[in-house]
C-alpha cells in the first residue's frame, strides 16, 4: 500500500468531478427527463400588466388536435396559494400585508405573464395553439408599473384589498439616538441612489414535470430547484395538501440558479396538481421569453440615506429611507431580503455606532421580486461604499484613510453592530493592504496620466465589503419571521469495502459541491475523492435539507458532514478498539487509519467497515453493524465574508464607451477547501456584480410592458465586457463553524458594483459628477460628460 | 413555430415559381432573423423556401471594376476572401464585424440585404458604396432599393440574386453597438469612387440613408476633420433604452469621423 495518493483535502484545487458530464453535453436536467406518457403544459400568460378578467372562453380551445385538458383559476379556486416564507412586522407591530398567489389567476390578473390559464395536450406546439385559441375577456385597469406611481394618490391597487400598495412599512436601530448623532455631527453627507432591477437569467430555462401513480397515490415533481425539500415542503403543504410522505421532488441537474430557483413557482404546483387530474405526467418547460417574463426579478430599491460624521471623518451615525418593490405578489423570501438580508447588513465594515433604517415594500403590477445571487447585501453594499467615497470627497479626507479610520478593528472581533448582527472575525485592513498592492494602487495616477494622452479618462474605485451569509441560526431567524428552521442535513454512509456516499441537503446547481463536499471526506476519512459520491437534489434519497442559497452549502451542509463523520470516527474507533482489542481511548485515527497510541498497530477505515458489515467478529451486543450516521447542523450565527474589490475603467468620452480594464478581488471566505472552485466562484460573481454595475437594467414602460424582455434589450455581461478577474484571498476563521468556513458565493456580486461605480465616478471626477446610477451604459455617461460641455476640451 | 411546408428549389426560375404561386411564402437562406421569429410565432408563413440549394447564388468573383457577390455568400466569406480583401478591404472589415461568429457562420448577405433591417451592417455598404442589387428580374442601384425599416424595392415574386459592389478609391467604416444585441447603434460607412463620395448612416435612424452634408464636405476636402464639424439632426432618429435620439445624432458624427479614418 505505498501508493502515492496525491492530496485532495482541504485546500487542494482538485478538478471539478462534475464538468466531465456538464462540458460534454451530459448533464440530466428536468428537461432531459421524459416520463411514459408524458403529456406537455403551456400556460396562457396575461398580456395586461393589470386588468380584471370578465370572461374565459375555452370551448374553441377544447377542440383543438391533441388537447386533454385546459384549466382555469376557477378549477383551483379551492386549494392554496403560493405562501411567503418570511412574515415581516410592520413599526406598529402589526403583521404585513400577505395577498394569496393563485397558482391561476383569479378574477384579476396582476403582471404580463401572470398565468391565466393551463393547457395539457399531448405536445407542447398542440398545447400553444390550443392556449392561442382560448379567448379572455379582460377589463383592463390602470397599473402601477413602479414603486412611485404605486404610491401616488389615487394609484391603483395591485390587490383590491391593499388600497396602499404598501406590504409593510419596517424599521431596525434606533431613531433617537440615531438623531441625537446626526445632530451633533460635523458633516452630513446625503446622497439618493437606486439599485436597478435585473432578471436573473440562468443559463437553464426553469421546467417542470408532475407525475402521479394513482396506484399509490403518490406525485413526483421534478423541477429546477435550489431546495428540493423546501419546495415539497410549502407546495405539499400550504398549496396542495399532499403529506410529505406522499411526494416526492427531485431537482436533478440544475443549470445555474442564482437565486431565482430557490422560490416555489405556480408552474410546480400546476402541473403536479394537474397530473394527478390527467392521470399522466405532464412536462412544462420555459422559454427565454418566459424565463425573462416570469422568474422572479432581483433588487430594485429606492433609497434616500444620511451619513453623519464628525471633525476627523469618523462614522457617527447613518440613516437610511429605502422603498423595495415586491412586484405583484409576494415570492418565497421576497419579504426578507430588504429587511433582514439588506438593513442588518448597514453597519458593513465600519464601527458606525448608530444606524436607524425604514423600509417600506410596494407592490406593483410587475413580476414578483425577490433573491438574487446576493440578496439585500449587494444593495447594501452599494449604499455604504458609494455614501464613504462620497463622504471622503465632501470632507476632504482620502477614500482610503476614511475607510482605514472607521474599519472594526482585528482586536474588536466578537463585534456586536447596531443592527443586530454579531460579527465573529474580520481583517479589514489586510484585505485593504493586499488588495491595494495586487492592483498597483500607488501606481494609478501615472496609468491615469498615460490614458489621458490616448484621450481616455481612468478612473479607479474601491470597494471594502462585509456580508453576512451562512444562513442562519433557525432561532435567530424564526424570532425575525422566518417560517422555516436554516439548519442543513448531513448523512455519511461508509460502504463495506469503504467508499463513501454522502447525502447532503444542500443543492449543486453549478458550484462544484460534488468536488468540494467530496473533499471533505477525502480530507477526515482519507478517502479518495473518486470514491465519495456526493447524494444531493431528490427528497427520496435525502433525509431532509434547506438547500443552496446564501452562501450556506458549505458553512452549514459541510458543518453537517462534519458532524456526520465525527459520529463516523467516534463508531470506527469503538470497532477498531474491539479488532485491536485496546480501550477505545487508545485509539487515534488520521486520514483513514486507525491507531492503538503508541504501537504500530493498525486498522484501515475498509478494515473498520468491512468489519461493520460484515460482523464475524464485532462486539455486536454494544455496537449496531453498519457505518452510516445522520447530523443536523443548526450554525450559531450567520459567517460573514469580506474583502477589498478594486475596480478600474477606462471611458471613451467621445462616445461614453466604457471599459473594465482591471479588476483586483481580495476577499476573506473564511478556510478555502478548493482554491480553484473559490476563484472561480469569486470571478463568476465578479461578472455579475459587472454586469449589474455597467450593463443589466430591466425596464417596464410606465403602462407596465416589459421592455427588456430579452436578449436584445436586456445586456447579459459577455466575455468581452469583462476583464481579467484576480482574485486572491485573506484568511480569518469562521469562529462558531467546525471547519472555519464562511462561503464564497455571492462575495463577487456582492462587493463588485460599487468598486465599478466608484471607479466611473473617479474616471469623470472632472465633470463635477457625485453619483452615476447603475447600469452606467455609454448613453448614460456620454449624456453626463455632453452636458458638462462647457469643461471638455473641443475635439 | 407553426407548420409550414418546406421547399428546397434547385434553381433560382424554380424558386420565383414557388414565391410567385404562395403569396404566404417566405425566403430563407441563413435563417438567423426569421427563425428566431418563427420560433416565437410572430411569423406565419405558410411555406419556406430555402434557397441553399441553388448552387447559382453563392461565391465571390472579380467582374471588371467591381466586385460581385452572390446572395447566398455568408458573411464569413465575405469576411476572409481574398478577392474582397484586396479589392474593398473596408467590406471585408464589416463582414467581419457583424453579429458573433455563429451568426457570420450562417448568415447570408443575400438574406441581410433584403431583410433591410435598419441595425443592420449590410445595407451600410452597399449604399455606401453605391452597389448594384442583381435580382432574379433586374438590377437596382442601391439609391433606389432601401426604402426604409425592412421595406426594399424588392417585388414580391422577386429574388435578390448577387450585389455587384463598385470598387472605391477608398472607404471605411466604423460603428457603435447596441450593448445588448450588438446591432448597430449608429454606424458610418464612407467611400469614394466611381459612385462618388458616399456617407451612409445605419444603426440610427428607422432606415440607412445618405448623409448628404457630409459628403458635400468631405467631396471637397477628405479629412476627418471635414465631417467633425458637421451636426447630424436628431429628429427622426430612433431613440429606445439603450439610446436617446441625440446620443445617436452625436454617435453619427464621431462614427463618420473614424470611418474616414479608417479609409485612410
Amino acid at each position: 500500500m505505498d501508493t502515492i495518493i496525491p492530496f485532495e483535502g482541504i485546500g487542494a484545487s482538485v478538478k471539478r468531478k462534475e464538468d466531465l458530464r456538464f462540458l460534454s453535453g451530459r448533464g440530466r436536467y428536468t428537461d432531459d427527463i421524459n416520463r411514459p406518457g408524458q403529456t406537455y403544459a403551456w400556460f396562457l400568460r396575461s398580456p395586461h400588466p393589470h386588468a380584471r378578467i370578465t370572461s374565459i372562453d375555452l370551448a374553441a380551445a377544447k377542440t383543438m388536435p391533441g388537447v386533454i385538458a385546459i384549466f382555469t383559476g376557477e378549477d383551483m379556486a379551492d386549494i392554496g396559494g403560493v405562501p411567503c416564507g418570511w412574515q415581516i412586522h410592520n413599526k406598529d407591530g402589526t403583521p404585513m400585508s400577505e395577498p394569496k398567489h393563485p397558482v391561476l389567476a383569479q378574477g384579476k390578473v396582476r403582471f404580463v405573464g401572470d398565468a391565466v390559464a393551463l393547457v395539457v395536450a399531448e405536445t407542447r406546439p398542440q398545447a400553444r395553439d390550443a392556449a392561442e385559441a382560448i379567448m379572455v375577456d379582460y377589463e383592463v385597469l390602470p397599473a402601477a408599473a413602479d414603486m412611485p406611481q404605486a404610491q401616488a394618490a389615487g394609484a391603483p391597487a395591485v390587490h383590491d384589498d391593499i388600497p396602499s400598495n404598501i406590504c409593510y412599512d419596517w424599521h431596525i436601530g434606533d431613531k433617537d439616538t440615531t438623531d441625537a448623532a446626526f445632530a451633533k455631527a460635523k458633516h452630513v453627507v446625503k446622497f439618493e441612489l437606486v439599485n436597478n432591477r435585473l432578471i436573473p437569467n440562468a443559463m437553464e430555462p426553469r421546467a417542470a414535470i408532475g407525475d402521479y401513480d394513482p396506484t399509490t397515490d403518490e406525485h413526483t415533481l421534478y423541477t429546477t430547484s435550489q431546495n428540493p425539500h423546501v419546495i415539497r415542503l410549502l407546495m405539499g403543504a400550504f398549496v396542495l395538501n399532499i403529506p410529505e410522505s406522499k411526494l416526492r421532488v427531485v431537482a436533478p441537474d440544475v443549470g445555474g440558479g442564482f437565486g431565482s430557483k430557490i422560490f416555489h413557482y405556480i408552474e410546480e404546483a400546476a402541473v403536479t396538481w394537474a397530473a394527478a387530474r390527467v392521470h399522466r405526467p405532464i412536462k412544462w418547460t420555459a422559454d427565454r421569453t418566459e424565463s425573462f417574463m416570469t422568474d422572479a426579478h432581483g433588487r430594485d430599491h429606492i433609497t434616500q440615506t444620511e451619513l453623519a460624521l464628525d471633525t476627523d471623518g469618523k462614522f457617527l451615525g447613518l440613516r437610511v429611507v429605502t422603498q423595495a418593490n415586491m412586484g405583484a405578489y409576494l415570492s418565497t423570501f421576497a419579504t426578507s431580503v430588504p429587511t433582514y438580508l439588506y438593513a442588518t447588513l448597514l453597519a458593513g465594515c465600519y464601527q458606525t455606532p448608530t444606524i436607524y433604517a425604514q423600509v417600506k415594500a410596494v407592490f406593483t403590477n410587475t413580476v414578483p421580486v425577490d433573491a438574487y445571487r446576493g440578496a439585500g447585501r449587494p444593495e447594501a453594499t452599494f449604499l455604504i461604499e458609494r455614501l464613504v467615497d462620497v463622504a471622503a470627497r465632501e470632507t476632504g479626507i482620502d477614500k482610503i484613510e476614511i475607510r482605514r479610520k472607521n474599519f472594526i478593528r482585528p482586536d474588536q472581533f466578537p463585534y456586536q453592530t447596531p443592527v443586530a448582527l454579531e460579527y465573529d472575525s474580520g481583517d479589514y485592513f489586510s484585505t485593504l493592504d493586499m488588495a491595494m498592492k495586487a492592483s498597483d494602487w500607488a501606481g494609478f495616477e501615472a496609468r491615469r496620466a498615460e490614458a489621458a494622452r490616448h484621450g481616455k479618462l481612468r478612473g479607479i474605485g474601491i470597494s471594502t465589503y462585509l456580508e453576512a451569509c451562512g444562513i442562519a441560526p433557525s432561532a435567530v431567524v424564526g424570532a425575525l419571521g422566518a417560517r422555516a428552521g436554516l439548519y442543513e442535513v448531513g448523512v455519511i454512509r461508509v460502504h463495506p469495502t469503504g467508499s463513501v456516499t454522502v447525502l447532503t441537503g444542500t443543492h449543486s446547481h453549478g458550484q462544484g459541491h460534488e468536488t468540494t463536499l467530496a473533499q471533505l471526506v477525502s480530507d477526515r476519512l482519507g478517502v479518495p475523492v473518486a470514491n465519495v459520491d456526493i447524494v444531493h437534489g431528490d427528497t427520496a434519497k435525502v433525509p431532509f435539507g434547506m438547500g443552496t442559497y446564501g452562501s450556506r452549502s458549505l458553512a452549514v451542509g459541510g458543518s453537517a458532514m462534519v458532524k456526520a463523520m465525527d459520529k463516523i470516527v467516534a463508531k470506527a474507533k469503538r470497532i477498531a478498539a474491539h479488532l485491536m482489542e485496546a480501550d477505545v481511548a487508545d485509539i487515534e485515527f488520521d486520514r483513514g487509519t486507525f491507531r492503538v497510541a503508541g504501537t504500530d498497530k493498525t486498522k484501515s477505515l475498509t478494515d473498520i467497515s468491512l468489519a461493520a458489515y460484515v460482523p464475524h467478529n464485532y462486539p455486536i451486543e454494544e455496537i449496531e453493524p453498519g457505518l452510516e450516521e445522520t447530523a443536523f447542523y443548526d450554525p450559531k450565527n450567520f459567517t460573514y465574508p469580506g474583502g477589498c474589490h478594486i475596480c478600474e475603467v477606462e471611458i471613451e468620452p467621445e462616445t461614453g464607451a466604457i471599459s473594465v480594464v482591471n479588476f483586483t478581488a481580495v476577499d476573506d471566505v473564511g478556510r478555502v477547501i478548493n482554491p480553484m472552485i473559490v476563484e472561480g466562484q469569486v470571478q463568476g460573481g465578479v461578472a455579475q456584480g459587472i454586469g449589474q454595475a455597467l450593463l443589466e437594467a430591466c425596464v417596464y414602460d410606465p403602462q407596465g410592458q416589459l421592455v427588456s424582455g430579452s436578449m436584445m434589450d436586456y445586456t447579459m455581461p459577455r466575455a468581452d465586457d469583462l476583464a481579467p478577474v484576480s482574485v486572491a484571498t485573506h484568511t480569518t476563521l469562521c469562529t462558531h463553524n467546525p471547519l472555519g468556513v464562511k462561503g464564497c458565493g455571492e462575495v463577487g456580486a456582492i462587493g463588485s458594483p460599487p468598486a465599478v461605480i466608484n471607479a466611473v465616478v473617479d474616471a469623470l471626477r472632472d465633470y463635477g459628477v457625485r453619483h452615476v446610477e447603475m447600469p452606467a451604459t455609454p448613453a448614460k455617461i456620454w449624456s453626463i460628460i455632453h452636458s458638462n460641455a462647457p469643461r471638455m476640451a473641443a475635439e | 413555430m407553426y407548420d409550414f411546408a418546406y421547399h428546397k428549389p434547385a434553381s433560382v426560375a424554380d424558386a420565383v415559381k414557388l414565391l410567385a404561386a404562395d403569396p404566404d411564402a417566405k425566403l430563407v437562406s441563413g435563417g438567423h432573423t426569421l427563425l428566431p421569429a418563427l420560433k416565437h410565432r410572430l411569423n406565419k408563413p405558410s411555406s419556406l423556401i430555402d434557397l441553399s440549394g441553388i448552387a447559382d447564388l453563392k461565391g465571390i468573383k472579380k467582374v471588371g471594376n467591381s466586385i460581385v457577390i452572390g446572395a447566398l455568400t455568408r458573411h464569413v466569406e465575405v469576411a476572409t476572401s481574398d478577392v474582397v480583401t484586396a479589392a474593398i478591404p473596408a467590406l471585408a472589415y464589416m463582414a467581419s464585424h457583424i453579429g458573433d461568429v455563429q451568426v457570420r457562420n450562417r448568415g447570408t448577405i443575400g438574406g441581410s440585404v433584403s431583410n433591410n433591417d435598419p441595425a443592420a451592417d449590410y445595407p451600410g455598404a452597399v449604399l455606401g458604396l453605391g452597389a448594384t442589387i442583381h435580382t432574379s428580374k433586374r438590377k437596382i442601384a442601391a439609391d433606389d432599393f432601401f426604402q426604409g425599416m425592412f421595406t426594399t424595392a424588392l417585388e414580391a415574386d422577386e429574388i435578390l440574386t448577387a450585389i455587384e459592389f463598385p470598387i472605391p478609391e477608398k472607404a471605411g467604416y466604423a460603428k457603435m453597438k447596441n450593448p445588448a444585441s450588438r446591432y448597430v447603434m449608429a454606424g458610418a460607412f464612407v467611400s469614394k469612387g466611381p459612385m462618388g463620395v458616399r456617407v451612409v448612416i445605419n444603426g440610427a435612424g428607422p432606415g440607412v440613408f445618405r448623409q448628404s452634408a457630409m459628403e458635400t464636405a468631405l467631396a471637397a476636402s477628405w479629412a476627418p476633420g471635414a465631417v467633425a464639424g458637421i451636426k447630424q439632426d436628431a429628429d427622426g432618429l430612433n431613440s429606445d433604452i439603450h439610446g436617446s435620439a441625440e446620443y445617436r445624432a452625436h454617435l453619427v458624427g464621431v462614427m463618420a469621423k473614424r470611418a474616414v479614418i479608417a479609409a485612410g
